[in-house]
């Protein structure tokens, strides 16, 4: 019931702030970009916001309450894999793009196949992304709220994150984010308090119960060190997956697209480093959290618990429970859902905008508006249809599907195919048009091929690839890929336009500055 | 398109990219190499990273959460860097856009 009455004030309150930006949002840099006039703090908590995830909150709480220190992992790449954004990506990409990926990519090179195919990726990778997001919010909400069903829940999230990004556009998306993050952060550092106080806040009482968690194991009690790698990536492959993991995840977030356009939404490019950072200390914050969070849940719930009450997804809830009572597990419960619906329209957003900035205008209208608006009509009418499809998608797999893989994928396809192009783009004179579409291709089908054949899918037995991460392999052949496609053909006007991209992305001279839009190419409306 | 190759060809032009290069690259090999000594040596040296240093956190913990710090450091060193590299970076916008 309180977990209910807090989730609806929060809806009410993202509805508030979708109606304000509506009432705001005029022409296409503002539908697309936010007019670039979020500040630093302000991009940093978004950042923050569109990447800690239901799978970051839930998913690594749980993954450390039932495999130990395994989880941290996780946490551990999710941050460094930052460095790659700030020192190699973001900068770049504001200066010399307008409002997605392939917009730099498209630079130089020949921009209908380019943008086609940069199109696709970003669709499949946020549409993978958000499906798995969908049904995590599904199960969550048909466990924390009784009485409400999955496919209701579904459609709920799917209707909302359709409204804010049709009405709303990036200025409420980026407030929505704003907002989630800010309660996200909260939320986990009241219960790293409460578990902390739990042990009377001695670092040494809480190693020390981490050091002997009890459960059941094949019917046996046993006592294991939380502690200790290896509880979950096991021999023979185990060091092998917790490297391809660490792969995905460091060139992966760097090539996510509802992390690269939130740095069109800045002034500048050395706003978009400072929001970098300023995300940097909220997501690590966060991350480094996450171990009172899961070895808390393990320790002071319990595996077995947890495991009778909804499963290792409900760890973070169910310690919230066991230390604030009804209220705080409320509170908490909506925090989770907040979190999904967040994320949901980052990605909504940022896959609407690759179609009908990439596929729509750039390469079926050969890169002009046939009308004032109309990319940000066609935009509004992909996110209903992105919209759809997720919903639809999420009811067909049901409560129970195992969405791991597709958040693999997602990363793995994002590092394999996108961040190549990306770096060579930018770094490589000679790079050219089928160079980006031999990366982009080879990239995009190694990531899922081995996907397909891993044992996420083919069951741990049968598996004809061996790890569960795919990036190990797929990310030296993305490379490869994009490699060869280059030295295979000429482009000289690929070479011809380096400078010029080169200019630009170092130092932003003709880069788009905050409302400056509105007075050029698309004073719409 | 000239316009562009002069800019790409003055010398303050060139400082700059290297500069830049001159910082991001050893940056970017370091915590490379840093982030991936940890899946590395929890994979392949187990006993040694179970080894107890403070009761019972073991150097994995204090590996891991060294990675935190030393990220925040980069990012740090890298933002004082940075803001030397755009005076140049605004010497040649300036020269640019004001005739």
């Amino acid at each position: 019931m309180t977990a209910l009455v807090m989730f609806l004030i929060f809806v009410g309150a993202t509805l508030v702030i979708t109606y304000w930006a509506a009432q705001r949002s005029r022409g296409t840099a503002a539908y697309f970009a936010a007019n670039r006039q979020i500040t630093a703090w302000q991009n940093g908590f978004a950042v923050a916001g569109d990447y800690m995830s239901a799978a970051s909150f839930l998913g690594i709480a749980g993954i450390i309450a039932f495999q130990g220190y395994d989880g941290f992992m996780y946490s551990v790449g999710w941050l460094v894999a930052y460095l790659t954004v700030l020192l190699i990506v973001a900068e770049p990409l504001r200066n010399a793009g307008k409002f997605t990926m392939a917009d730099v990519l498209a630079y130089r090179l020949n921009p209908r196949p380019v943008r086609a195919m940069a199109s696709l990726s970003t669709l499949i990778v946020s549409t993978f992304y958000m499906i798995a997001q969908m049904v995590g919010a599904g199960a969550l909400v048909s466990v924390l709220l009784q009485g409400i069903g999955y496919n209701v829940a579904v459609t709920g999230v799917g209707i909302l994150m359709v409204v804010y990004v049709v009405f709303g556009g990036m200025l409420a998306t980026t407030w929505v984010q704003i907002t989630k993050a800010i309660l996200l952060m909260g939320g986990t550092i009241v219960l790293s308090f409460l578990v902390l106080a739990h042990f009377g806040f001695s670092f040494s009482n809480f190693f020390d119960a981490v050091g002997q968690v009890t459960y059941t194991e094949n019917g046996q009690k046993v006592v294991r060190d939380f502690m200790q790698p290896g509880l979950r990536f096991k021999p023979p492959y185990g060091a092998l997956d917790l490297i391809s993991l660490g792969m995905a995840l460091i060139f992966g977030t760097a090539g996510l697209p509802h992390i690269l356009v939130r740095f069109y939404t800045v002034p500048d490019a050395r706003t978009a480093r400072i929001s970098v950072v300023w995300a940097m200390a909220l997501i690590g914050v966060f991350y480094i959290m996450t171990t009172f969070l899961g070895f808390g849940a393990a320790t002071i719930v319990g595996r077995d618990t947890i495991a009778l009450n909804g499963g290792t997804n409900m760890s973070a809830p169910l310690l919230a429970k066991s230390l604030g009572g009804e209220v705080f597990f409320g509170f908490i419960s909506a925090i989770a859902f907040a979190t999904i619906l967040a994320v949901v329209a980052g990605l909504t957003i940022s896959a609407s905008t690759s179609f009908a900035h990439d596929f729509y205008t750039n390469v079926i209208h050969h890169g002009r508006e046939r009308g004032p608006g109309e990319e940000v009509r066609v935009a509004r009418m992909a996110a209903f249809v992105v919209g759809a499809v997720a919903i639809a998608v999420a009811i067909v797999l049901g409560p129970t599907a195992n969405v791991a893989f597709l958040v693999a994928l997602a990363f793995a396809v994002a590092a394999s195919a996108n961040l190549p192009v990306i770096v060579f783009s930018l770094f490589w004179r000679r790079f050219n048009t089928s160079g980006a579409v031999a990366g982009l291709g080879t990239g995009l089908v190694s990531s899922l091929v081995l996907i397909l054949i891993s044992p996420s899918i083919m069951g741990a037995d049968r598996a004809l690839f061996p790890l569960e991460n795919p990036g190990i392999l797929s990310i030296p052949l993305g490379f490869l890929g994009a490699v060869l496609g280059t030295v295979l053909a000429r482009e000289p006007s690929a070479e011809r336009k380096f400078d010029e991209l080169l200019v630009r992305a170092n130092t932003g001279l003709g880069a788009e500055r905050a409302g400056q839009a509105v007075t050029t190419k698309s004073a719409v409306r | 398109m000239e316009p562009w190759k002069q800019i790409a060809a003055s010398p303050d032009f060139k400082r700059l990219v290297r500069e830049k290069l001159r910082m991001v690259i050893p940056a970017t090999l370091f915590f490379i190499v840093y982030y991936f000594a940890l899946p590395v040596l929890v994979g392949y040296a187990p006993r040694l990273m179970e080894r107890k240093i403070i009761g019972n956190v073991n150097i994995a913990y204090l590996f891991a959460l060294s990675q935190f710090f030393v990220a925040w450091g980069i990012a740090a060193l890298y933002l004082r860097a940075a803001a030397r590299t755009d005076v140049l970076a605004k010497k040649i916008v300036d020269r640019q856009t004001k005739p």
